[in-house]
């Protein structure tokens, strides 16, 4: 395809992500620099008959002047990203200095919220990556000695958790562990504690999420591997039987290795979604719990005022986790295609 | 699936615990949507009963109170009371417009990234791979001041071009993949013929990649849909689509005890998922496998 045209073809769409996507990354980062205006403060003296006193008043109208006429706010260099709600140098190794011992130490940082977010999002991320592959491929294998009839039923249900709403489907389950809904009161009964809430400790709102994440996940994992299932070469399976392999070693030598670049590419598409887990906490209203960094750049911008220095720091600091988490794959498909 | 019929004999052990686990996952799966929609007929004492659980099935107050197990109270409350009809149009307009106006995008894009074989095409594509990553809510704290500066916070068309170009890189992905089937040899015969580039993209190769399209569509409806942190901060309370607007319930209809009217409108959001599901169930599953299955 000659150059000119390959452009013309691609522009619309190259303009559209220039546009809304390249650009807010650096509007981001030039926000991250800055740091909302100091209020204008009017200070007055009132004197009466006993004496002089001094008082402070913010000058809204000279604050708001000052707004409209720098509305990034102040020059800030790296302040933002040193300070407490980011990455709070000073207060972890204030937390290592004055540690008793080293879970004193963690218990110290998880109290800082940009790593509270961060612990739970890449726990969040790694625990539920290889529950969603195990169920997944489990799950393909068992759909897929079914007959043709209850096939097409099973997929239909085990569709559902995937394309719904992420909110909605988080509230859906929301609404059933409450302690007046059905999982909620069922536990109760099981565990004979009618104080029994699944939103009252951190451990059981991250188990809850961390569920929650598997059930929207797994049908991504499984439709990937059912459709995989279905090109494993009949001969192939056919002649290790007859080499009398069991119906355990056909899984382990023959399914398993003919699968493995699936599970690449579910892991990839994984981790990317579960990188910015957001819904669930304000759908199961976790956050007094459980925190990711999608959701504190959120709060940051639905505060009164909105804090756009905090929000572009943490968000450069997240855009640099995705970063890390992508070069592996990045580099591997480069490398694959430069040697093609 | 023939090979198995022929060469794999199940012992019964194995079938009872593939049916058993099957039986349990067809519960875990769909059984919270049926227990919600079938609650959302109740009111709040059903649904989140005090004193007995069975009561959300039976709907003992909700019978006392209306003088029938059912009651539509819950969604004339959302839909009339709450406007929820003003989101769910505004929702449909922008689920449209972003399918269609991604659609158009992503099969020219989509087509050049699959016909070029430059060093750039790929670097594009990766470039697209590391942008379909990015949390979408890094790009809105980028987006909210120049939007404010621009004065186009707040309205439907914002929200609109913002989810197609967030949408692009996986759209550019899923047609490429698409138009990689499509064998070379038609666009060549075409240009040969003395079509040009446009002509054989138009007439030649779109009528052959309607599955593709149809799969990509419905991909882009789904993220268009389903969507909360661009539609939760980008558009105003007057155009709030679907999902900000349950969000919104929750902060103030969970005091007033009206949280049934959230019940009600996530039923109704989940409804079309459901059409959705049931027509077009091969295409969405051959769309999650085009990019994994073909390379």
């Amino acid at each position: 395809m000659p150059h000119r045209t390959f452009w013309l073809f691609i522009a619309p769409s190259g303009i559209a992500m220039l546009l809304f996507i390249a650009l807010p990354i650096v509007s981001v980062i030039v926000q991250s620099l800055h740091i909302e205006n100091e209020k204008v403060l009017i200070v007055s003296e009132s004197c009466g008959p006993f004496g002089c006193k001094e008082t402070t008043r913010v000058d809204e109208e000279a604050s708001a002047a000052l707004n409209a006429e720098r509305p990034l706010g102040r020059f800030n260099g790296i302040g933002t990203y040193t300070n407490r709600n980011h990455l709070a140098f000073e207060e972890v190794s204030a937390a290592w200095s004055g540690r008793s011992s080293f879970a004193d130490f963690v218990d110290g940082v998880m109290n800082l919220p940009f790593y509270k977010a961060l612990v739970f999002t890449l726990t969040y991320t790694f625990v539920s990556t290889p529950f969603v592959l195990a169920l997944g491929f489990t799950l393909a294998l068992a759909v897929n000695s079914l007959h043709r009839w209850l096939k097409g039923v099973v997929i239909f249900a085990t569709l559902l958790p995937f394309i719904i709403t992420p909110l909605i489907g988080s509230l859906v389950l929301f609404w059933m562990i409450d302690a007046d809904g059905i999982i909620g009161k069922t536990l109760q009964f099981i565990f004979d504690n009618p104080e029994l809430s699944l939103k009252a400790s951190p451990a059981l709102t991250w188990i809850t999420i961390i569920t929650y994440g598997i059930w929207h996940s797994t049908p991504f994992a499984f439709i990937v591997f059912y459709a995989g299932l279905q090109t494993v070469p009949g001969e192939t399976l056919e002649s290790a039987m007859i080499d009398g392999a069991s119906r355990w070693e056909r899984t382990r030598y023959v399914v398993i290795p003919y699968l493995a670049p699936l599970v690449v590419f579910v892991c990839l598409i994984h981790l990317m979604d579960a990188f910015r887990v957001f819904e669930p906490i304000v759908g199961f209203n976790a956050s007094a719990n459980a925190t990711s960094l999608s959701w504190i750049i959120y709060n940051d911008l639905s505060q009164e005022v909105q804090l756009f220095g905090s929000a572009g720091a943490t968000s450069v600091l997240t855009i640099i986790g995705v970063m890390i988490l992508l070069a592996p794959v990045v580099w591997l498909t480069w490398r694959d295609y430069r040697s093609a | 699936m023939s090979h198995e019929s022929a060469t794999q004999h199940r012992s019964t052990p194995l079938l009872i615990a593939t049916s058993a686990f099957i039986f349990i996952w067809l519960i875990v799966a769909a059984f919270p949507f049926f227990w919600t929609m079938w609650g959302s007929f109740k009111i709040q004492a059903d649904f989140f009963s005090k004193s007995d659980w069975s009561n959300a099935v039976t709907g003992v107050n909700t019978t006392a109170r209306y003088g029938h197990a059912f009651t539509g109270v819950a969604y004339e409350g959302a839909w009339v009371q709450q406007d929820f009809w003003r989101a769910a149009v505004n929702s449909l307009i922008v689920t449209v417009s972003v399918v269609v106006i991604s659609l158009t995008f992503g099969t020219l894009g989509g087509y050049a990234l699959a016909r070029s074989t430059a060093r750039y095409a790929f670097a594009l594509l990766i470039v697209a791979l590391i942008f379909r990553a990015m949390p979408h809510i890094t790009l809105v704290s980028g987006y909210l001041l120049p939007f404010f500066k621009l004065n186009i916070w707040g309205y439907l068309p914002t929200a609109i071009i913002v989810l197609v170009a967030i949408n692009q890189p996986f759209t550019l992905w899923m047609l490429r993949s698409f138009f990689m089937n499509v064998p070379r040899e038609l666009d060549e015969s075409a240009l040969v013929d003395g079509c040009t580039r446009g002509q054989a993209f138009c007439y030649v190769i779109m009528p052959v990649m309607w599955p593709g399209v149809i799969t990509t569509g419905l991909f882009s409806f789904l993220l268009a849909y389903n969507d909360f942190a661009v539609t939760a901060t980008i558009l105003n309370q007057h155009n709030q689509t679907m999902v900000p607007k349950i969000a919104s319930f929750l902060g103030t209809t969970q005091t007033e005890g009206n949280v049934m009217f959230a019940v009600a409108s996530v039923v109704s959001a989940t409804a079309p998922l459901f059409v959705l599901v049931l027509v077009f169930q091969r295409n969405i599953v051959s769309g999650l496998t085009a990019g994994a299955v073909k390379g």
